[in-house]
């Protein structure tokens, strides 16, 4: 019988703070360095290695247990395991589940992913709780040979992630169209800051057909989508989420979008591109919202739905009033409740709005979906009333709380 | 929104007795129901039948009505209550059935008080069978394909189109009771034959087979304003087959993906939105084909469940308290969670931990019950435990069972040459397959081939293999290195599992891990998998680097809890426990609460001032007990509260230094060891039975000739009546000692001379080493022989004069002294021919604790657990705690009548060829629970005691008599009455020719066994059997008599266990129930809450003109 007792070289996780847990090596062995955060979601690994805006990050899991269904062929949300490093306490025997094409572990090796088992992921998530979010690194085989200064100096080493620019290194490098699913209804030019494979999915289901840019795209790139569709503009803009420190983005192509009065729908770092393009602040939270049981009211109806978050990063806006922008009043239309950070922006005098969390969900919860719904209707009030002061949701009342049970 | 202003008072019900299926996770449920109402300003009346509940306790409602819950005496509740609003969704399928029963009776239309929560079409859409397959439907998902039968014909035609194996489901039952699997027509004629019996609509379901499926639940949470939450998702280890109740479950679920884990909670969603419960809480039961993934719904509870407190301990999110917030009118963003106070509870709770349930189940007392496990549930109790692995988890939870055989072990010869019977043993479900499964691995079956046999995830296969492969490291090393301890730790081995690896004492494990350092630390069960700070205490042990025990300043009192429930050691103990820890919070102490079980109150992270969910054993406890030392001072451990778990460690802990307080170890001692009890008697000058001990054959001969049969005999170390038995005879005597000997060879026979025709009194005392308060004199209705557990009493003792229970008094005073008991003590007497003898005496509190604090209004167990932390009875007098004066030897004339009934399980188990199980009592404790009738009269209360735990006496029409020879003298008296009451008699010939020969008029039926032409009225030829199966006979009457008879009385006995008629086992009884039978006659039925009790009675001295004011 094959040994379950898998012999493990010995690894060491170091923060920036001098703290650090000794465990085994998990995955490749070798050395990492990124900031690290924390995330509670007790599904989807497979989703969560695989999303852009991990770029850089080196993700603990709080669920004890990783890997338990392998590797599948359909849960990847990009083409890469992005992740900078990984942090389990239990790394799986061996998977059990019908779609598994093979081992996470197995992946982790083949992607170079550095990663550390056997550590106690609770204690290490309970201080970047207190502390916040740092740098951190992971040794392990000839890397880890080295005195705790040496290893303490290597995280030190690392950027930081405030102030660091990343979308472009996660970005497609060419534009592809994800096509409608059945008819045709829209076509929006969808700018993919760190895109995750579910989100032009949802999309496409809602008719939408997808033209996904490059992260670099210009105002001329997203009026040629509406050309190729014999339109003047496409029938909407997305941005998508993605990795970094928003205050580094250029938000100029997606004012000129605002300008224009193009239907515009924003995720996570979309939001937060949203809002400096509307004047306002972003700042970096403690430690960030990471995980899939976040509660959010959607305040445009009062309902709690249950979320998928991955931020870092919030948009400073005051949650209690309107606030007055060279786009006209903007209200925050969507706020966490464990922490009344700002969730979601609706734009009243420009059809714009966005969040800060997940409705494309994989992984997390499915509540959120409406959301696109809600893009698809912004877009067709848009097309039939032409671009007079169209917001989302806040004329159709009705409509919304039908929404609700999507 | 906030709460509505419509409501002032609510009536809550309970779930009654403690039975299979529905245990005391309705306490829990209940009592936080109570608990929220009473805090929103609501006057809350409750109704249980159930005296050993937390719920009932008067301070928990404004009106506590311990009256049987039944649609009638429900009515009368609120015709007198006039409540706004009736919540039923707590109190587990009994409720249930009973507000459905007020709504067709149309009850609550006439009084106007809806049911809250879950409405009448919301409670039908999720019960019907057929219905909720529309529902299913309608929310785009999948239900086992099924056809609905009401007849044998339609089965059979039924299985016919669906193809066998089909699973048999009655309607409207409870725990599953009456379903399972037919492979064929005989089986699905004795299956279904029972459902539609048991079904309340004589309906079963019949559908096509899911066994081996994947089986998941989800805990949703919804409010009015339409949020819907999942609470928790749990996995059953044991696949589709084995009731959900009897399976090894996981939470949260470890083997879906988030894909696969999304759909369902998609479908769930959907399905309590369709479902239409308005607040609440529901489990949505799910099969997965391993294969492919095929999602099937099986079913919905549209009201909280033995799972949900499961996933409440298992996560921290408390269900029902949420789920009474969400009834009043609150939405899931208004209540805040309860553990981190700055979030809401509309969110899902994520765990950084495993948890593990396992079922723990009883079957040693029904030996000829068949212990497969099917779709009916047969556990009694569950264990949970947490860890920060599987194996930990799973390990904890087995040492949790408190059972030597359900750990794993590495112990006796290589299984290897039992690989193929081990594999054939596993693909039987039964208790205990886990440790097969276990041996199985370790005899070299692969992950795979136990898969195949069992169908149990290779996931969790694999995480046992890893267990063995441990233990192999462990047990092959040179040394027990600190490496290979550690990882052993890691993988929740305990220490006396590395003692047998390594063949030293436990003790020396412990030295060594000790030396070593490697010791638990405790984590917070938080909600939120530490995203946020947690401000509840609520700790597990695990082998990690941090510890998160906080310090503290005030002195701790360790209470230890009871473990999983057991047949003789339930809720009862739970009861005391919880009891004490609201006194000694109360009284300035820090409380610790440590047990295991997650149905109890006392592991609801509210009732103590810090919750450790550890099992209960000498390692777990030494290491709580060390982590709260370091924490801040500890004023003592209290053992005596718990029943046998905790007393049993009491020695041991006191030898590690721990101080106990209350009654000391070594006065434990003295009750317990046979013979220093003997010299505590002798001293005191009590008599007790002859008695002698046996190692042999000869010897019980010797003895049982010397004292005079009959005599009890049983092993000389037991609990609850453990192997007790009663025997006439030399001949069934050798039987017994050869086998008892053969089971025990270390231990003697204990042989007690028999007390024939003697009354069993029961007390319970306190004693603080000057002062004795007699709780309560309870007389049992059986005579001595029947263990107390099963037999009814009655307190105010019934038919004992003053000075009787004048010696009761006197004879445990100096028992109390003798043993030097600090706290409560139970004692157990018989008298007979006028000499009170003593039975035995337990210093702890005992199961009868809160029937006697709810009979007399006087709260015992918080007494005693001053008592133990050194305040004197005086003193609790003056503080009122306990009344200024007498005590519950004295109660006033007027005081009410309390009759205690125990409940039995039989009806839920059936021998391997499907028969009932004899329902016969004796010296072992069989009863899974208690009921308790109160009101002005013995008559009145039995009666509801009767209506409360078996639906009720007969008030009309045929009984049938069959009684022991040495029974039929005193048959004569109540069978009169029965005849006077308008009652048919039927009887076999000899109890006829007795009962025509006194002039009482009687039909002569023939017994199974006379062979057909033998003297029979029944000119069809059918027997007694059939004619009770055919519903002719309204109660039965049949008292065993040796083993001649045996056949024809438990052939007897199982027909009227099958057709629910009332059975009456013992002479005693019989005549009890005619005095019920002419009470109820003689005026309607009544109800009065205890409160109201409580002011008549006025042992308080606080109600000057209170005698008035009951009724």
């Amino acid at each position: 019988m094959t040994s379950l007792l898998t012999q493990r070289d010995p690894a060491v996780l170091v923060l920036e703070d001098g703290r650090s847990f000794a465990g085994r090596a998990y995955g490749a062995l070798g050395q990492t360095v990124g900031e690290a955060v924390f995330s509670t979601g007790m599904t989807g690994y497979q989703e969560t290695l695989t999303d852009p805006s991990y770029h850089r990050q080196v993700v603990v899991m709080t669920a004890p247990h990783v890997g338990n269904t392998g590797w599948n062929a359909e849960d990847d949300e990009s083409r890469r395991i992005w992740v900078a490093g990984y942090a389990v306490r239990e790394a799986g025997l061996r998977p059990s589940n019908w779609r598994s094409r093979g081992s996470l572990e197995a992946q982790l090796l083949e992607q170079g992913i550095v990663g550390i088992c056997d550590i106690d992921t609770r204690a290490l998530t309970r201080h970047l709780r207190e502390r916040g979010a740092m740098r951190v690194g992971i040794f392990s085989g000839p890397a880890g040979d080295a005195r705790p200064e040496q290893l303490l100096e290597r995280v030190h080493a690392a950027p930081q992630m405030a102030g660091a620019d990343l979308a472009r290194e996660v970005s497609t490098d060419t534009a592809y169209v994800v096509p409608a699913v059945g008819e045709r209804r829209f076509v929006v030019a969808a700018v993919d800051l760190g895109i995750k494979g579910m989100t032009p999915a949802l999309m496409a289901k809602e008719g939408i057909e997808v033209h996904v840019l490059p992260a670099g795209a210009t105002v001329e790139d997203i009026l040629a989508v509406g050309r190729s569709a014999g339109q003047e503009a496409p029938d909407g803009v997305f941005f998508s989420n993605g990795p970094g420190d928003p205050a580094t983005a250029d938000v100029s192509v997606l004012q000129a979008v605002l300008a224009r009065r193009i239907p515009f729908f924003g995720i996570c770092f979309g939001n937060q591109l949203l809002g400096r393009a509307l004047g306002f602040g972003t700042y970096k939270l403690k430690y960030g919202h990471r995980g899939i049981n976040q509660p959010v009211m959607d305040r445009t109806t009062g309902k709690v739905e249950v979320t998928a978050h991955n931020h870092g990063f919030a948009v400073d806006a005051p949650t209690k009033h309107d606030s007055q922008t060279p786009y006209g009043r903007v209200r925050v239309s969507h706020v966490c409740l464990n922490d009344d950070v700002v969730e979601g922006l609706e734009c009243l005098d420009v059809p714009a709005f966005s969040v800060q969390y997940h409705p494309e969900a994989a992984a997390g919860p499915h509540d959120a979906a409406y959301l696109f719904h809600r893009f698809t209707d912004l877009m067709e009030r848009h097309r039939v009333t032409g671009p007079q002061d169209l917001a989302p949701g806040r004329e159709t009342p009705q409509l919304l709380t039908e929404e609700g049970h999507h | 929104m906030p709460k509505r202003e419509d409501i002032t008072s609510v009536l809550v019900i309970g779930s009654g007795p403690i039975v299979i299926g529905q245990a005391c996770e309705f306490d829990y449920s209940g009592t936080q129901a109570c608990r929220v109402l009473r805090d929103e300003g609501i006057r809350v009346i409750l109704v249980n039948s159930n005296p050993a509940t937390i719920m009932t306790d008067p301070e928990f409602a404004d009106a506590t009505y311990i009256e049987p819950i039944t649609p009638e005496v429900v009515e009368a509740i609120i015709a007198k209550e006039r409540p706004d609003a009736v919540l039923a969704t707590l109190g587990g399928q009994t409720a249930l059935n009973c507000a459905m029963a007020l709504h067709e009776r149309g009850v609550l239309e006439k009084y106007s008080c809806p049911l809250i929560g879950a409405n009448v079409q919301a409670i039908q859409l999720g019960e019907d069978r057929e219905k909720f397959k529309g529902v299913v439907q309608r929310c785009g998902a999948e239900s086992a394909r099924s056809l609905i039968c009401h007849t044998m014909d339609e089965c059979v035609a039924a299985a016919a189109e669906l193809s066998y194996p089909v699973v048999v489901r009655p309607s409207f039952t409870m725990g599953g009771l009456g379903s399972g699997f037919a492979y064929d027509e005989a089986d699905l004629r004795r299956i279904a034959g029972a459902g539609l019996q048991y079904s309340p609509v004589t309906e079963v379901l019949l559908e096509e087979s899911i066994i081996g499926w994947k089986e998941y639940e989800l805990e949703v949470m919804r409010d009015h304003a339409d949020n819907v939450v999942v609470v928790c998702s749990i996995e059953n280890v044991d696949p589709m087959g084995v009731h959900t109740g009897d399976s090894i479950t996981v939470a949260p679920a470890l083997t879906l993906t988030d894909r696969e884990y999304q759909r369902l909670r998609d479908i769930g969603i959907a399905v309590i939105r369709e479902v239409g419960v308005d607040t609440g809480g529901c489990n949505i039961q799910f099969a997965v084909n391993p294969r492919d993934g095929r999602v099937i719904v099986i079913e919905m509870n549209p009201r909280v469940s033995r799972s949900s407190a499961l996933a409440s301990k298992a996560t921290g999110f408390p269900i029902a308290k949420i789920a009474a917030k969400m009834a009043i009118g609150y939405t899931l963003d208004e209540v805040p969670n309860d553990i981190t106070k700055q979030t809401p509870a509309s969110f899902e709770p994520t765990l950084d931990y495993v948890v593990v349930k396992v079922p723990r189940f009883a079957f040693e007392k029904f030996p000829a019950a068949d212990p497969t496990l099917t779709t009916t549930m047969k556990s009694v109790g569950e264990a949970m435990s947490l860890g920060r692995n599987f194996t930990e988890a799973l390990q904890k939870a087995l040492r949790s069972m408190e059972r030597k055989e359900s750990t794993f072990h590495w112990s006796g010869a290589d299984p290897q040459p039992q690989l193929a019977e081990l594999l054939r043993e596993i693909a039987r479900p039964t208790d205990g397959r886990i440790v097969q499964v276990q041996q199985a691995l370790r005899a070299g079956a692969t992950v795979e081939q136990v898969h195949e046999a069992t169908g149990i995830d290779p996931w969790f296969l694999d995480q046992i293999a890893l267990i063995n492969e441990v233990a192999e490291v462990v047990r092959s090393a040179d040394r027990l290195r600190p490496d290979l301890l550690a990882l052993a730790k890691r993988h929740g081995f305990s220490d006396r599992q590395l003692a047998q690896l390594r063949g030293m004492p436990e003790a020396v494990v412990r030295g060594v891990r000790h030396a070593l350092g490697i010791r638990p630390v405790y984590k917070t069960v938080d909600t939120c998998a530490a995203e946020f700070a947690a401000l509840t205490p609520y700790y597990y042990s695990t082998y990690d680097e941090e510890s998160e025990v906080l310090p503290r300043e005030r002195p701790a009192v360790i209470i230890l809890g009871s473990g999983p429930n057991r047949i003789g050691q339930g809720v009862e103990f739970d009861y005391s426990c919880v009891h004490a820890s609201f006194a000694l919070r109360e009284a300035g102490f820090d409380t610790v609460m440590v047990n295991c079980n997650p149905e109890t109150v006392s592991t609801d992270y509210d009732t103590s001032s810090r919750l450790y969910f550890e099992p209960l054993t000498l390692e777990d406890v030494l290491e709580v007990v060390a982590a709260e030392r370091a924490a801040g001072p500890i004023a003592g451990v209290i053992v005596q509260l718990g029943g046998q778990t905790p007393l049993g460690l009491a020695q041991a802990l006191k030898d590690e230094g721990v101080p106990i307080v209350g009654t000391p170890p070594e006065a434990i001692h003295l009750a317990e060891d046979r013979g220093a009890f003997g010299r505590v008697l002798a001293e005191a000058g009590l008599p007790a039975p002859k008695h002698g001990t046996a190692y042999s054959v000869e010897d019980a001969l010797a003895v049982a000739r010397s004292i005079g049969y009959p005599v009890l005999v049983r092993p000389s170390y037991v609990l609850g009546g453990r192997g007790m038995e009663i025997v006439y005879d030399d001949e069934t005597l050798a039987t017994y000692v050869t086998r008892a000997t053969i089971a025990s060879p270390e231990h003697p026979i204990l042989v007690d001379r028999f007390l024939d025709d003697a009354i069993e009194i029961d007390v319970d005392v306190l004693y603080d080493g000057q002062e004795m308060y007699l709780g309560g004199v309870m007389e049992h209705i059986e005579e001595a022989g029947i263990h107390s557990g099963d037999s009814a009493c009655a307190l105010p003792p019934a038919t004992l004069g003053s000075a009787e229970i004048d010696r009761v008094r006197q004879s445990s005073l100096k028992l109390a002294q003798g043993i030097g008991v600090r706290g409560l003590m139970n004692v157990q007497f018989a008298l007979a021919q006028d000499v009170l003898y003593v039975l035995e005496a337990n210093p702890r509190a005992s199961r009868t604790v809160p029937f006697v604090a709810k009979a007399t209004g006087v709260p015992l167990s918080k007494a005693a657990s001053r008592i133990m932390l050194g305040t004197s009875i005086a003193q609790l007098r003056a503080e009122g705690v306990l009344p200024p004066h007498g005590d519950g030897g004295t109660l006033p004339a007027h005081a009410p009548m309390s009759v205690k009934e125990a409940v039995l399980p039989f009806a839920r188990f059936r021998t391997a060829e499907g028969q009932n199980v004899d329902a016969l009592l004796g010296p072992e404790m069989k009863s899974t629970g208690e009921v308790m009738g109160i009101d002005v009269d013995f008559g009145r209360a039995f009666a509801k005691s009767q209506l409360a735990a078996y639906g009720g006496l007969p008030d009309s029409g045929t009984v049938f008599v069959s009684v022991a020879n040495r029974d039929k003298r005193a048959m004569l008296f109540p069978v009169r009455g029965l005849v006077d009451l308008g009652f048919t008699i039927l009887a076999t010939a000899g109890t006829a020719d007795v009962l025509r020969r006194n002039g009482i008029p009687v039909e002569v039926v023939r017994k199974i066994t006379e062979r057909a032409g033998e003297p029979s009225v029944a000119e069809d030829g059918r027997t007694i059997a059939d004619r009770i199966l055919d519903g002719e006979v309204a109660m039965v009457v049949n008292t065993p008599t040796g083993s001649n008879a045996r056949a024809d009385g438990y052939a007897i006995r199982a027909a009227a266990i099958t057709a629910d008629v009332t059975l009456i086992t013992t002479v005693q009884e019989l005549a009890a129930a005619v005095q019920g039978i002419a009470s109820m006659r003689s005026a309607p039925l009544e109800v009065t809450s205890l409160q109201q009790h409580a002011i008549a009675l006025d042992l308080y001295a606080r109600h000057p003109s209170a005698s008035v004011v009951a009724g």
